[in-house]
C-alpha cells in the first residue's frame, strides 16, 4: 500500500530554492534511506513533511495515505501518523515530559477514534516502551529534554515514536552525535517498531546507521534532487566513494536525476 | 487638617492652575489633597495625627511624579489624574456571603473583608480576642489604641520618597491589623479580601494594613484585590510587615481588579534577625498597577524571597519596583519576577539591591523574565545593584523574549494543537513562579487563569 507519495516537490527558504522537483514514494512496510552531502536538502525535506513553516513550498504535492499532507497543520500531520524525530530535539523548560507525552498521545488517540489513556495506563505504557529504548525512566520526570545528554535526547525521540506509534517515521540525522552504544540502542528501537503497516524515512549523512537499520531503498539527494536510487548496497558505495562522483556531470549516468 | 498644611495646599492650588488649552483636565495635587482632606472625621490619636501631618508635608514637597522622575519614567500617572478623584464612600448596600464566595479561595480560617476600603464585620471571620492570632480592622485597633500601631505604623513604610505612601498615611481610614503572638504558629492562612463595588469613576480607597509577626512566630497571609464594578476606581494600598527575630511570614498578594481600575500598592517589610519572609505578588488587573515591594534586613541571617507574576494584555501597564536593603551581614535574598504580556501591554521592572558596607556575606539574586506574546507589548526592565561590601555574592539577570517557536513546533509535531501548545508554553513560563506560592488554592486558581487568560492572544 502506498503510504507517502511525493511528486515534483519544490521548496525553499526566502526565495532560495532548496528542493527541486523531488519525487519519491514509500509503501507501508518499507524503510527508505535518504543520503546526501551537507546542504543537499535532506533536513528541508524532513521539515517540509512535518510542516515547518520556515519553508515555502513552491510546487508539487505530497499525499499521505491519500490525503493532501501539505494542506495540514503540523499537529494534524502528527495525528494522522507522521512523526519527525528531530535532528536537534528541543529543550522545553517547565514542561514535564510525562505530561507532554500523555497530552500528545491522547491527541493522536482521539484522532484515531480511540479513548484517552488514563494516567495509570499511560504510565504502564511508558514503562514498557522505555525498556525498548533502554531509556532511564527517571528522565521522564524532568522537563522535556532539559539537561538530557545528546544521546538521551535522541533516545527520547525514538521513545516518543514508540509511544505514539506513527505510520510514517522521519528520522532526521538521528545518528548525529551518537556514540556507538547509543547508536545501537536507537537503531534497535527503530527496528523493534518496524511493522508491515508502517514505514520509515531515515535521513542520514553517514552509512554507519544503515548497518543497524537496514533500508529497503537508498536514495541520494544532491542539490535538492534525488540523483540516484538503489538498494542497501548503494549506501556502501557511497561510504567508499563519497558523493563527488555523483555530482560530476561526466560520471553521472544519464537519467539518474529524477 | 492643620492650618499649615492648608496653606501649603492652597498655595499649590494657585501654582497649578489648569491650562484651558490642554485637555483632558488633570487633577492637581492640591485638588487631590482638598478632595480627601475632609473625607471622614479623623479620630486619630495624637501620634498618628503627627505622622499624618509629616506625610502630608512630604507629599506636598514631592509633588506628583512626572516622566522626568526616574522612578516613574515608564509609568505615566496621567490616567490616574484624569479621574475625578474622591474618597470611596461606604458601600450603599451589603454584599452577601454568596457574592464574596468566589474570592475566598475556599479558605476557612480568619478572614477580613473590606468593601470599597471599609471593613465589613458581617462578612468577616475574626479570631477570638486574646488568642495567638490577633486580627481586627485598623479602625477598631486605632480606637482601642493597640500598642503595635504606635510602634510600627508608618514606621516601616514612608519616608522613602513615595508620594502615594505619603498620601495613604495622610488619608487612610481603614485596613487590617494582623498579629501573631511570639512563638506561635498560625496554621490557617489569614485572608484579607478587598472588594471594590464603587460605580463612580475616581472613587479611591486608601487602604492601610499592618502585619506583625512576633519573634519565632509563623503565619501565612493572602491579600487579594478584586472589583465587582467595572468603573475606573482607585486603590492606593500600603501593607507594612514587621518580622520579629526568627519569625516566618508567607505573604501573597493577588491583584485582579477590573481593567479600568488604578491600583497603586506598597508592600514593605522590616526583618529582624533570622527572619524568613516570602512575598508573592500576582498582578493581572487594573489599567495601571504599580507595585512597590521592599524589605530591609534589620538583623543578621535574614532571608527573603520576592516572587512575582504579571499577566497583562490590552493597554494594561504593570510596574514592579522592588528594593532589597541588605543593611546587615549574612542575609540572603532571592527575587524572581516573570511577566507575560499580550496586546499593547507595558511592563516595567526595576529591582534595587543595596548591600551596605558592613553587610558582608550577603547573597542576593535577582531575575526578571518577560514573555511577549505580541509585537506591540513592551517591557522596560532595569536591575540596580549598589554594593558597598566586598565579600558578597550578587547576581542579576533580565530577559525579554517571544515565545520559542521551535518549542511550539516541537509540541505541535507531536499532535498537540496550536492553542494547547501555547497554553503549555505560557504555563511553563509562569510555572516556576506559580509553584513557589505556598498556598495550594492560589496555585490552582492561577493555573486555571493561565490557560483562560491568553486563549486568544495569538
Amino acid at each position: 500500500m502506498e503510504l507517502l507519495d511525493i511528486r515534483n516537490l519544490s521548496a525553499g527558504v526566502e526565495g532560495r530554492p532548496i528542493l527541486k522537483n523531488l519525487s519519491l514514494s514509500l509503501n507501508a512496510g518499507e524503510v527508505h534511506a535518504i543520503m546526501g552531502p551537507n546542504g543537499s536538502g535532506k533536513s528541508t525535506l524532513a521539515g517540509v513533511l512535518a510542516g515547518r513553516t520556515d519553508y515555502e513550498v513552491t510546487g508539487g504535492s505530497v499525499l499521505f495515505q491519500g490525503a493532501d499532507l501539505l494542506a495540514m497543520k503540523p499537529e494534524d500531520r502528527a495525528r494522522a501518523g507522521v512523526f519527525l524525530a528531530f535532528q536537534y530535539p528541543v529543550e522545553i523548560p517547565g514542561v514535564n515530559s510525562t505530561y507532554f507525552l500523555r497530552a500528545a498521545l491522547n491527541e493522536c488517540r482521539k484522532a484515531r477514534g480511540e479513548s484517552e489513556l488514563a494516567p495509570i495506563e499511560f504510565l504502564k505504557l511508558v514503562k514498557q516502551k522505555s525498556k525498548i529504548l533502554q531509556l532511564d525512566p527517571a528522565l521522564l520526570n524532568r522537563p522535556v529534554n532539559e539537561g538530557f545528554s545528546g544521546g538521551e535526547k535522541k533516545r527520547n525521540e525514538i521513545f516518543q515514536m514508540a509511544v505514539l506509534e506513527p505510520r510514517l517515521a522521519i528520522l532526521d540525522e538521528t545518528d548525529s552525535g551518537l556514540d556507538i552504544d547509543a547508536l545501537k540502542a536507537v537503531a534497535g528501537g527503530v527496528n523493534k517498531l518496524r511493522r508491515p503497516d508502517n514505514a520509515a524515512l531515515v535521513i542520514t549523512h553517514y552509512q554507519r546507521l544503515l548497518n543497524y537499520i537496514v533500508p529497503d531503498f537508498v536514495h541520494v539527494l544532491v542539490d535538492g534532487q534525488i540523483v540516484r536510487s538503489g538498494g542497501k548496497e548503494l549506501a556502501l558505495t557511497l561510504e567508499a566513494r563519497g558523493y563527488d562522483w555523483l555530482t560530476e556531470p561526466a560520471a553521472a549516468p544519464a537519467g539518474a536525476a529524477s | 487638617m492643620t492650618a499649615a498644611a492648608d496653606s501649603v495646599a492652597s498655595s499649590l492650588r494657585i501654582e497649578a492652575q489648569p491650562d484651558a488649552h490642554q485637555p483632558p483636565p488633570s487633577m492637581s495635587l492640591a485638588a487631590v489633597l482638598a478632595a480627601f482632606r475632609d473625607a471622614a472625621p479623623d479620630t486619630a490619636p495624637a501620634w498618628l495625627k503627627s505622622r499624618r501631618q509629616a506625610a502630608l508635608s512630604s507629599a506636598v514637597e514631592l509633588g506628583f511624579p512626572t516622566a522626568k522622575d526616574e522612578e516613574w519614567r515608564f509609568t505615566p500617572i496621567t490616567p490616574l489624574l484624569e479621574l475625578p478623584l474622591h474618597p470611596a464612600r461606604p458601600p450603599a448596600r451589603r454584599l452577601t456571603a454568596g457574592e464574596i464566595a468566589p474570592f475566598t479561595f475556599g479558605l476557612e480560617g480568619c478572614r477580613l473583608v473590606f468593601v470599597d476600603g471599609w471593613f465589613c464585620p458581617e462578612l468577616s471571620l475574626l479570631p477570638a480576642p486574646g488568642g495567638d492570632l490577633q486580627a481586627v480592622s485598623l479602625r477598631a485597633a486605632l480606637a482601642g489604641n493597640a500598642p503595635e500601631l504606635e510602634r510600627h505604623l508608618a514606621r516601616v513604610a514612608g519616608g522613602g520618597a513615595l508620594i502615594f505612601t505619603d498620601l495613604n498615611t495622610a488619608f487612610f481610614r481603614d485596613g487590617a491589623l494582623v498579629c501573631a503572638a511570639p512563638g506561635k504558629v498560625i496554621a490557617q492562612p489569614v485572608l484579607m479580601l478587598f472588594i471594590a463595588t464603587a460605580g463612580e469613576a475616581g472613587a479611591a480607597a486608601h487602604v492601610r494594613n499592618l502585619i506583625v509577626a512576633g519573634a519565632g512566630s509563623e503565619m501565612k497571609i493572602l491579600e487579594t484585590y478584586v472589583s465587582l464594578s467595572g468603573a475606573p476606581h482607585v486603590t492606593n494600598t500600603v501593607t507594612e510587615l514587621v518580622l520579629g527575630a526568627e519569625a516566618r511570614v508567607d505573604h501573597c498578594k493577588i491583584q485582579e481588579e477590573n481593567h479600568r481600575a488604578i491600583h497603586i500598592a506598597a508592600v514593605q517589610a522590616r526583618q529582624e534577625r533570622g527572619s524568613h519572609w516570602t512575598s508573592h505578588s500576582v498582578s493581572t488587573g487594573a489599567q495601571l498597577a504599580r507595585h512597590q515591594i521592599q524589605t530591609v534586613f534589620d538583623g543578621e541571617n535574614g532571608f527573603c524571597l520576592l516572587n512575582g507574576l504579571y499577566l497583562i494584555g490590552g493597554g494594561q501597564l504593570a510596574d514592579y519596583h522592588t528594593v532589597v536593603d541588605h543593611a546587615r551581614p549574612r542575609c540572603e535574598s532571592h527575587e524572581y519576577y516573570h511577566g507575560i504580556l499580550s496586546g499593547s501591554a507595558r511592563g516595567v521592572f526595576n529591582g534595587k539591591i543595596f548591600v551596605r558596607q558592613d553587610a558582608q556575606k550577603t547573597n542576593a539574586k535577582q531575575t526578571n523574565r518577560n514573555l511577549l506574546l505580541s509585537d506591540d507589548a513592551v517591557v522596560d526592565t532595569k536591575p540596580q545593584l549598589e554594593i558597598f561590601a566586598d565579600d558578597v555574592k550578587c547576581t542579576h539577570g533580565a530577559t525579554v523574549g517571544q515565545m520559542d517557536e521551535e518549542a511550539l513546533f516541537y509540541l505541535r509535531s507531536r499532535g498537540i494543537g496550536l492553542e494547547h501548545a501555547r497554553q503549555i508554553m505560557i504555563r511553563a513560563f509562569a510555572g516556576d513562579v506559580v509553584d513557589r506560592i505556598p498556598l495550594e488554592p492560589v496555585r490552582a486558581h492561577l493555573n486555571i487563569m493561565l490557560t483562560e487568560r491568553f486563549k486568544d492572544s495569538a
